[in-house]
């Protein structure tokens, strides 16, 4: 082969480059794993169940707000409860912060929810 | 040959007349339909205000009258931004030449001029905010409230140039900072987008009929304020708009509003 060494010195270096973010995460001692959400609740059962709540609580919440703004319907049918944000959701998950923020932070998402909506009574409006 | 109808010329007056009366009845049909309006069952809210009460009892009153103050701090209207191109208000007073045009203010009675009238959004029959809105982040509900649904606000701001009332604010800035103290119950809004009277509709959520009254028309200790069902011929309001003369604002406009006013 000719330019062996030319070639091998130019694969380490597209690796090193290509896998930039694996090793420049490490180094910055960036998380490797899913960070331990505080639940907030000791109830057994969400809304729905948990599974789908990890997977697409953000489609229930769209889901919700259109039947609740859209639609005038308040109360959830599945749940029995009411289709809301900060009564319900942060009824039991009250430490925004250990439950919604820590997980979106490690996923790299930024929802803006907070900008309109307040955290219930006593918790404060910052972001 | 003159005076006799030809069979070219009859198949086609006949044709002609099959085709006019093909499109211009639905046409007609749809114009009218752009009049109609009250269809369905339900209530269709709407407010009568007695300007001579509100003049009586608020008068010529620096800042806020008490029904507005208590709108904006339910509904966490940012009152403290300074700047009036920057300011955000669902309710408020305007001088009674600016509320009703058209009449040489020149010759206005004395008792009327600069008098302060509370305006509002009018919840128009035909409101050209919603037929402008490009996203229908604000239509018109069954119940005839003009709503705002603030997750699709683009802010384009073209309802605010439709509203002939200028009943619309526009979020400039964050108003969180803005507000006096916010109200857990109900959500502040975010920059970029508008916002605007809603009726008080967020009050169905605690009413066990789906009935309420408004924050204005329930803190105005003179009743200046009547807030009913204009479907209901039996409501008070139906009564006092039976009984008595009210204007409208701008009705010249057709947009048809939903607040009357005595004067």
């Amino acid at each position: 082969m000719y330019d062996k060494g030319k070639i091998l010195a130019g694969i380490a270096l597209f690796l090193v480059l290509v896998l930039f973010p694996v090793w420049y995460g490490a180094a910055q001692g960036g998380p490797g794993r899913p960070p331990d959400l505080v639940v907030g609740t000791d109830a057994e059962s969400c809304v729905r169940d948990t599974e789908t709540m990890r997977i697409s609580h953000m489609d229930l919440l769209d889901e919700w707000r259109n039947r609740v703004v859209r639609d005038g319907v308040r109360r959830d049918e599945v749940s029995g409860r009411e289709m809301s944000l900060t009564r319900t959701c942060l009824d039991c998950h009250a430490d925004r912060e250990g439950f919604c923020t820590k997980c979106h932070d490690y996923a790299g998402v930024d929802p803006d929810c907070w900008d309109c909506h307040n955290l219930p009574e006593g918790a404060g409006h910052e972001r | 040959m003159s005076g006799e109808t030809s069979r070219r010329v009859f198949l086609q007056t006949t044709g002609a007349a099959v085709l006019g009366i093909g499109c211009g009845i639905p046409l007609v049909r749809a114009l009218a339909s752009e009049i109609e309006d009250e269809q369905g069952t339900g209530p269709r809210w709407a407010m009568v205000v007695d300007t001579r009460k509100c003049a009586e009892t608020c008068g010529k009153i620096d800042g806020s009258p008490p029904c507005a103050a208590a709108c904006h701090r339910i509904h966490n209207v940012p009152t403290k931004i300074e700047d009036p191109k920057e300011e955000v208000k669902w309710i408020w007073t305007e001088p009674y030449e600016h509320t009703f045009p058209g009449r040489d203010p020149k010759y206005l009675s004395d008792d009327l001029r600069g008098q302060d009238v509370l305006v509002l959004c009018n919840h128009c029959e035909n409101p050209p905010c919603v037929r402008v809105c490009p996203t229908q982040a604000t239509w018109k509900r069954d119940d005839g409230i003009v709503m705002m649904d603030m997750h699709r606000c683009i802010g384009c701001r073209y309802c605010i140039v439709g509203c002939p009332y200028g009943s619309r604010s526009f979020n400039w800035k964050d108003p969180r900072p803005h507000i006096e103290e916010v109200d857990d119950d109900f959500p502040t809004r975010s920059k970029g987008v508008v916002e605007k009277c809603n009726f008080c509709s967020e009050k169905a959520r605690d009413s066990a009929d789906g009935t309420w009254t408004p924050e204005c028309v329930a803190v105005c200790p003179e009743k200046a304020l009547i807030w009913g069902d204009i479907s209901d011929p039996e409501s008070e309001l139906r009564k006092t708009l039976a009984e008595r003369f009210t204007v409208l604002r701008k009705p010249e406009l057709g947009t048809r509003p939903r607040v009357f006013y005595l004067v």
